[in-house]
């Protein structure tokens, strides 16, 4: 589950900065509270609530958990200012493929937001994908994690962030 | 060979300051063990039993003499003085110390060699046939898309974090696959079709293991533009469908075979009509650049028989022998392919001393225009060597201790380093190794029996490949206790076969009785010319089986 503590700050675009989305998660027991503002709510309850969600007094995106994929909102995107990933676990890769299927097959052009456990060093290869905002596993230093970001300078194969492989370069 | 560019140089060194740079973090406490794990296994790096271990890679067995010496320097300085080569054309210090390994990485990338993902869940170094370039029925050579394969897996952001490892190997002979293509994740045949045009028949979820398997195919020819974008498509796939909850059903195999293969590379050539005709393919100019790092070099018009060689080869048994074992024939009229043997008894199998490593970039320089390749059986190639220049090379060999001429014989064994060095191991594998080298010392004899391969593993993760051993031994735990279990049949070749178990495994000092027993029944029923593996699937494994057990 990713962490549903506000998060003051991410790292967006390249530079840490404050974050106005709440992300929403719904405990396997007991009630929840949809806050007010921005929400990031679950993919499942987005689906449930459709109606109330549209009435919703602020922006709403969306976060997916590894096994719900891309295909099954690739018809819906332009509703949607932004999608989150989780990775339940760092090695849990699925997530690069996703972010890198709604930017080059479905064209989704909002945020796309890493989130759970992610930390400085998966950040690179986050950002080819198509990931551009963080929100860093909590406990760690955002500053230093701004290194993770361009960490190797010249890249071999064709991303998001640069679609032309290398040889096309040379 | 291929030669790196500043783009290329730029990739390792910035791999070596970010490697530092994670060192440094997890030294100083701030990214746990569990984090660092991944970290490192993508740079080759293992906590072992009773030390680190560095892999090294060896992109596809190539060496220039210049890197082999720097293997030499980093086994001097910072290791004990010796080296492994593993059966996957990369090199293994077994005792460098921790804090030192950013210093190592740094020191290989001043000659263009690095570590980068020779472990982790992630696509590790391509292999392929020794003789590459120089063998007589090459449809083309390999090396040219293996490096194209290297820079395309080498930090690929979407395939960092892979169910389980990933292995391609690439073969462009016809009468052989001496890559062992068909236990990879993913084998490649380069191939020629029906209007004369050279593609690649595709073979996925192969693998030893646990679960050995022989690949299937999945596509019969695909044209050589497209080989990036159709290994993205299985890679795709298999990221997002291979299973993740069990370590032991992770690799791509389990995934073809519970999806059945129709079923996979339908999925596959689905993803791969999405992606195909994009950027990521291959542009001719690219791959004439490639070749460029590969063409001949000057060699000399030369007889097709030099007959200095065939004075020397009448005149000296000894010297008939290794070369009847140990060298190989060469596209060139002339020139021949030389295998310089790390098999001596005594010496765990693949094992070099820095000494003998800056001997053989020396003999490297002398002979072979300063080219070496590593070998997926564990010895060392000088691909091109004059004829007329083979019985010095011979000479030079023997005194160094390369010319062990067993090659291909059941004392060139593939072995992997075993309990003495790996945490994994359920027993012991060099000490067995060594017992029936020394039990099958008599030449003549080896010879007799012909080709043999004998495979050893110290547990089920199968890197001595025990499975595609016409003699396959495996370690196994018995109550605490290390045992052999001992398969027959297995083949790593083109006619790739898995070996049946004989039956209840066997104690260490029983081991070289049960082999002779084996090749007992072999010689014994063999006709004529017929090598063990084809005795073997001819007259099955039963009187194999009753000769071993009879007394038991
Ligand atoms: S087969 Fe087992 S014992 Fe041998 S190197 Fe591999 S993991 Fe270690």
């Amino acid at each position: 589950m990713p962490n549903d503590s506000t998060q003051h700050c991410i790292i967006k675009d390249g530079i840490i900065q404050p974050d106005h989305w709440h992300l929403v998660t719904i405990p396997e027991t007991g009630n929840y509270d949809i806050p007010p503002g921005d929400i990031i709510v679950p993919l499942k309850l987005w689906q449930e609530q459709a109606d109330t969600l549209s009435q919703h007094p602020g922006k709403v995106g969306i976060w997916i958990n590894s096994h719900e994929e891309p295909e099954w909102i690739a018809d819906k995107l332009r509703q949607l200012p932004l999608i989150a990933i989780n990775f339940p676990i760092f090695t849990d890769g699925r997530g690069y493929s996703y972010a890198r299927l709604l930017r080059e097959r479905y064209h989704f052009q909002g945020e796309i937001r890493a989130i759970g456990d992610v930390t400085q060093d998966q950040l690179f290869y986050m950002r080819r994908c198509g990931f551009d905002s963080f929100a860093l596993k909590e406990g760690k230093d955002m500053e230093t994690a701004l290194n993770g970001l361009a960490t190797i300078s010249q890249s071999y194969q064709a991303a998001v962030d640069q679609p032309q492989p290398l040889f096309r370069r040379r | 060979m291929y030669v790196y560019n500043d783009c290329d140089q730029q990739i390792v060194n910035d791999r070596v300051a970010q490697f530092r740079d994670q060192m440094q973090r997890y030294l100083a406490g701030k990214i746990s063990s569990d984090e660092f794990l991944p970290l490192r296994l993508q740079n080759g790096l293992y906590i072992q039993r009773h030390a680190p271990m560095l892999r090294i890679a060896i992109p596809y067995g190539m060496l220039s003499a210049k890197q082999m010496r720097m293997l030499a320097h980093v086994a001097r300085t910072y290791d004990k003085g010796y080296g492994h080569f593993s059966t996957r054309q990369n090199m293994q210090l077994h005792w460098p110390k921790l804090e030192q390994v950013p210093d190592i990485l740094a020191d290989l990338a001043s000659v263009q060699m690095h570590s980068i993902q020779t472990s982790g869940n992630c696509i590790r170094n391509t292999t392929t046939d020794q003789f590459a370039g120089v063998a007589k029925d090459e449809i083309e050579d390999p090396r040219p898309y293996c490096e194209l394969i290297r820079q395309w897996s080498t930090f690929h952001p979407e395939f960092a974090y892979l169910p389980r490892k990933f292995k391609i190997a690439v073969n462009a002979v016809r009468s052989a696959d001496r890559a062992a293509t068909m236990v990879h994740d993913i084998g490649l045949h380069l191939v020629t079709n029906a209007t004369g045009e050279n593609g690649f028949k595709v073979f996925v979820g192969g693998g030893l293991g646990r679960t050995p398997v022989i690949g299937s195919l999945v596509r019969e020819f695909l044209p050589k533009e497209h080989l990036l974008s159709y290994l993205e498509a299985i890679l795709r796939v298999y990221n997002r469908y291979g299973r993740r909850d069990n370590k032991h059903k992770a690799r791509i195999k389990i995934l073809v075979r519970a999806l059945t293969p129709e079923k996979f590379t339908e999925m596959v050539e689905q993803e791969w009509q999405q992606i195909k005709d994009g950027p990521s393919t291959v542009t001719t100019a690219e791959i004439e650049r490639l070749k460029s790092f590969f063409t001949e070099p000057d060699y000399e018009t030369l007889p097709e028989i030099d007959t200095s060689f065939e004075a020397h080869r009448t005149q000296e048994k000894v010297f008939a022998n290794w070369v009847s074992r140990n060298v190989y024939p060469h596209k060139k009229p002339g020139y021949a392919a030389v295998t310089l043997s790390l098999k001596k008894t005594g010496i765990a199998p693949g094992d070099a001393t820095h000494e003998q490593m800056d001997i053989m970039a020396d003999l490297a320089e002398r002979y072979s225009f300063g080219e070496l390749r590593v070998s997926h059986e564990q010895n060392i190639v000088l691909a091109d060597v004059k004829q007329s220049d083979l019985y010095p090379l011979w000479q030079d060999a023997k005194r160094y201790g390369f010319a062990t001429p067993t090659l291909g014989l059941l004392t060139d064994m593939i072995c992997c380093p075993g309990g003495d060095f790996c945490a994994l191991a359920n027993a012991k594998s060099i000490p067995i190794a060594q017992q029936i080298q020394e039990r099958f010392n008599d030449l003549d004899y080896l010879y007799d029996i012909g080709d043999l391969d004998l495979n050893i593993s110290g547990c089920m993760n199968a890197c001595g490949h025990h499975h595609v051993g016409n003699i396959g031994i495996l370690g196994v735990d018995k109550k605490g206790a290390e045992f052999y279990q001992v398969s027959l049949g297995g083949s790593s070749g083109i006619d790739a076969s898995l070996g049946n178990i004989l039956g209840p495994s066997f104690s260490e000092d029983a081991i070289a009785d049960v082999i002779e027993k084996i090749v007992d029944v072999y010689v014994a029923n063999r006709i004529e010319e017929e090598r063990f593996i084809d005795t073997y699937r001819r007259i099955g494994i039963d009187p194999f089986k009753q000769q071993v057990y009879r007394n038991a």
